[in-house]
């Protein structure tokens, strides 16, 4: 959890200020020779993960793998749902094992897109650690599970979402809470 | 790419000439993603078609195809029931309607099928709940394999419009290559069908317009991207059409003559067996410019995309 959690909603330049927190507080966490990668979750934590790999080059000089995973076949509803849905690349070309990994997502909410993410991760090899990180933590979890990160912590009325925006998809940045 | 908002709108893959260029590319697409589980490092298992019940039934001899379908059930945690010709009622009499309402009655999910019979498929369709894929159907087609074919083009050439494509052989006895013209043609690539006037039927042309049909093999292999070899089948009557396999050779066999005369990086595919020293020299089918290998590889992501686009039910759906 950061020291100041970010306002909600936000705009660009607050996202971006809370990237930072994010980054610094990730490089808190990380002991001294721990290997860290990133895996970002399609859609809208892949451009999460790349950023962040650039703050923290940043700061470290040191350059972190990105890889993106692909939730989709490892859903708990896959069977349930009519039609398949298309599956994107996952594309993790490095090894998972004995490094510590850091899922990235846009929002944690049921806990079950997690769950699908922990079961392809493990599908490609064992890693020492791993943590989530992701924009927003909101309430409504449906399995045991918590960020390690999280820019924001924030309850949310029934009939309301979190929408996060990120520019390389959506056009702009930005955090705001919506009517469904 | 395709848009994460498509659906696959088929509940069979009987063959390709129902599917748009969209879903073609939805396919390959989708082929793509799981090639990603083929090559990965540690488990090449995802759990897509978990609880799902697949019978893969074979009333003709397969043995690429087959194991390339169960590898492919495999991957993607189906339950798998294997089904002989040899060893079914078929022998004690029964009609394949009746096969297909026995299995029915064990309520499978997916049912990839080889028959001798075009339309025996499409037979099956009307009688069974489950989702029916074609794994060659007589001389009629043969899907997957022209996806794994068309995969295997767009993966070494980025594109497949505008692809110059020689089929070369007997092109009448093939299912292969009605799969191919439907996938081909749809997807804008140029195709020539090379053989001799007795195995290319002139007709073809009236179902696919845009194709040209040449008997001069010399003469069409200089603008050639991609050569498609197939196989002579004397056990399904090629022998038939043509007055021996010497003179086949001297006019149809791909050879290093023969690919001196083609582009430097000209590939050349074959859906095998290869019959090593009649359609095809062993130096050619083992050089540099095959994609013979990579094909089989393909076959398992592409198979895999087809079974998973197929396992699950849409609200409205063509066949």
């Amino acid at each position: 959890m950061p020291a100041a959690p970010g306002p909600c909603p936000m705009d660009p330049g607050q996202m971006e200020a809370a990237l930072g927190r994010l980054a610094a507080d990730l490089l808190a966490r990380v002991g001294p020779g721990e290997e860290v990668v990133l895996l970002g979750i399609r859609s809208r934590g892949l451009p999460l993960a790349e950023r962040l790999a650039t703050l923290l080059r940043a700061s470290t000089g040191a350059a972190i793998p990105v890889g993106s995973l692909d939730i989709t076949l490892y859903r708990d509803d896959l069977t349930e749902m009519v039609g398949s849905p298309i599956v994107r690349p996952t594309e993790i070309p490095f090894t998972l094992k004995e490094r510590t990994v850091v899922l990235v997502d846009d929002v944690l909410y049921t806990g079950r897109t997690v769950r699908a993410a922990l079961d392809a991760l493990l599908d490609h090899g064992r890693p020492r650690r791993v943590m989530l990180l992701v924009m927003a933590d909101r309430s409504g979890r449906e399995l045991p599970i918590q960020a390690d990160l999280a820019c924001l912590r924030v309850e949310v009325p029934p009939g309301h979402r979190v929408a996060v925006r990120v520019k390389e998809i959506d056009g702009v940045d930005g955090v705001s809470v919506e009517a469904c | 790419m395709t848009s994460e908002r498509y659906v696959f709108p088929h509940k069979h893959l009987l063959g390709i000439e129902p599917l748009s260029p969209q879903d073609i590319t939805a396919l390959l697409d989708q082929a793509q993603a799981f090639e990603e589980v083929c090559e990965r490092p540690a488990i090449k298992i995802v759990p897509a078609l978990r609880k799902k019940l697949v019978v893969n039934l074979f009333f003709e001899n397969s043995t690429r195809t087959r194991n390339s379908f169960e590898i492919a059930e495999k991957r993607l945690s189906a339950e798998i029931i294997n089904f002989d010709a040899d060893t079914s009622s078929l022998n004690k009499g029964e009609t394949l309607v009746d096969t297909a309402m026995n299995l029915e009655a064990m309520h499978p999910d997916l049912i990839v099928m080889r028959h001798s019979a075009p339309g025996a498929h499409a037979l099956l369709a009307r009688h069974m709940k489950a989702s029916i894929v074609n794994a060659g159907d007589g001389a009629h087609e043969h899907p997957t394999q022209a996806l794994l074919d068309a995969y295997t083009l767009r993966k070494h050439f980025g594109r497949l419009e505008g692809l110059r494509v020689a089929i070369v052989g007997d092109i009448r006895n093939s299912r292969v290559v009605r799969s191919n013209l439907w996938l081909l043609t749809r997807m804008g690539a140029k195709v020539t069908l090379v053989g001799p006037p007795t195995l290319v039927p002139q007709e073809m042309k009236a179902t696919w317009p845009s194709i040209d049909i040449s008997h001069d093999f010399d003469a069409i292999i200089p603008k050639q991207d991609a050569i498609m070899m197939l196989r002579a089948q004397f056990e399904r009557g090629t022998g038939a059409y043509i007055p021996g396999q010497g003179e086949y050779s001297r006019y149809f066999q791909l050879n290093p003559a023969r690919m001196k005369q083609a582009k430097r990086d000209v590939v050349v595919l074959h859906p095998g067996p290869i019959n090593r020293g009649l359609e095809i020299t062993s130096d050619v089918a083992d050089g540099p410019n095959n994609l013979i290998l990579d094909q089989v590889t393909n076959g398992v992501p592409v198979r895999m995309a087809v079974l998973y686009l197929l396992s699950h039910p849409h609200g409205e759906q063509v066949p």
